[in-house]
């Protein structure tokens, strides 16, 4: 709840030209996310490449232990 | 670098298919290392995987070496493939087994699995 909108806030501000942008608390306990994004930036970079910006965007939730597990689905706008 | 460190790159440039998970084959501690772990096996992969668990300095220097977060990591031929969601997008697209036999051979399936101790002395 709390954590899943901070995170939400997270990715919005790094990509604020997505066309998709979802977190879902996958077990209700507030740690375990799958987070979706679709954005032009993706385009033409390796999926490492398109995952990396999302892990930069969520380092501190990473860092700080509020992320447990993390499902990451990135897609290129064609 | 550290001595361990030094062993987590040669193990990654030496294996070729280096899974980097929580738990072993035999006991998987986390579903998203068990994902990796399939998408591999179903491939007939050799992979060599190393607990990160027993000690959290492995994981420390891993993601320093790797620049990325999370566990697991998978790396074929020493280039780092990506963590679950990846391999396994990588495994339905037909591009993972591309990748390993590019890599490693067309006749890179031996299904061969080996875990290795990081922190046991060395050989």
């Amino acid at each position: 709840m709390a954590a899943s909108a901070s995170l939400q806030s997270l990715l919005e501000g790094a990509f604020p030209d997505a066309t998709e942008l979802s977190v879902v608390d996958r077990t209700g306990g507030g740690d375990h996310f799958q987070v979706t994004v679709a954005s032009a930036r993706f385009a033409g970079l390796t999926l490492v490449d398109q995952h990396r910006l999302v892990y930069d965007a969520l380092a501190r939730p990473l860092a700080d232990g509020t992320i447990h597990e993390l499902r990451i689905k990135t897609k290129g706008t064609e | 670098m550290t001595e361990l460190s030094t062993r987590i790159k040669n193990l990654i440039d030496d294996e070729p298919v280096a899974l980097f998970m929580k738990g072993t084959p035999n006991l998987v501690m986390c579903g998203n290392s068990q994902r990796a772990l399939e998408a591999l096996r179903a491939l007939g992969a050799p992979v060599t995987t190393v607990d990160v668990l027993p000690d959290p300095q492995i994981r420390q220097e891993l993601s320093a070496l790797s620049g990325w977060p999370t566990i697991p990591q998978v790396f074929v031929g020493g280039e780092l493939v990506g963590g679950a969601d990846i391999v396994q997008e990588l495994a339905e697209s037909g591009e993972l087994r591309q990748k390993l036999a590019d890599a490693l051979g067309p006749d890179y399936a031996t299904g061969e699995e080996r875990v290795v101790d990081l922190l046991a002395p060395a050989r």
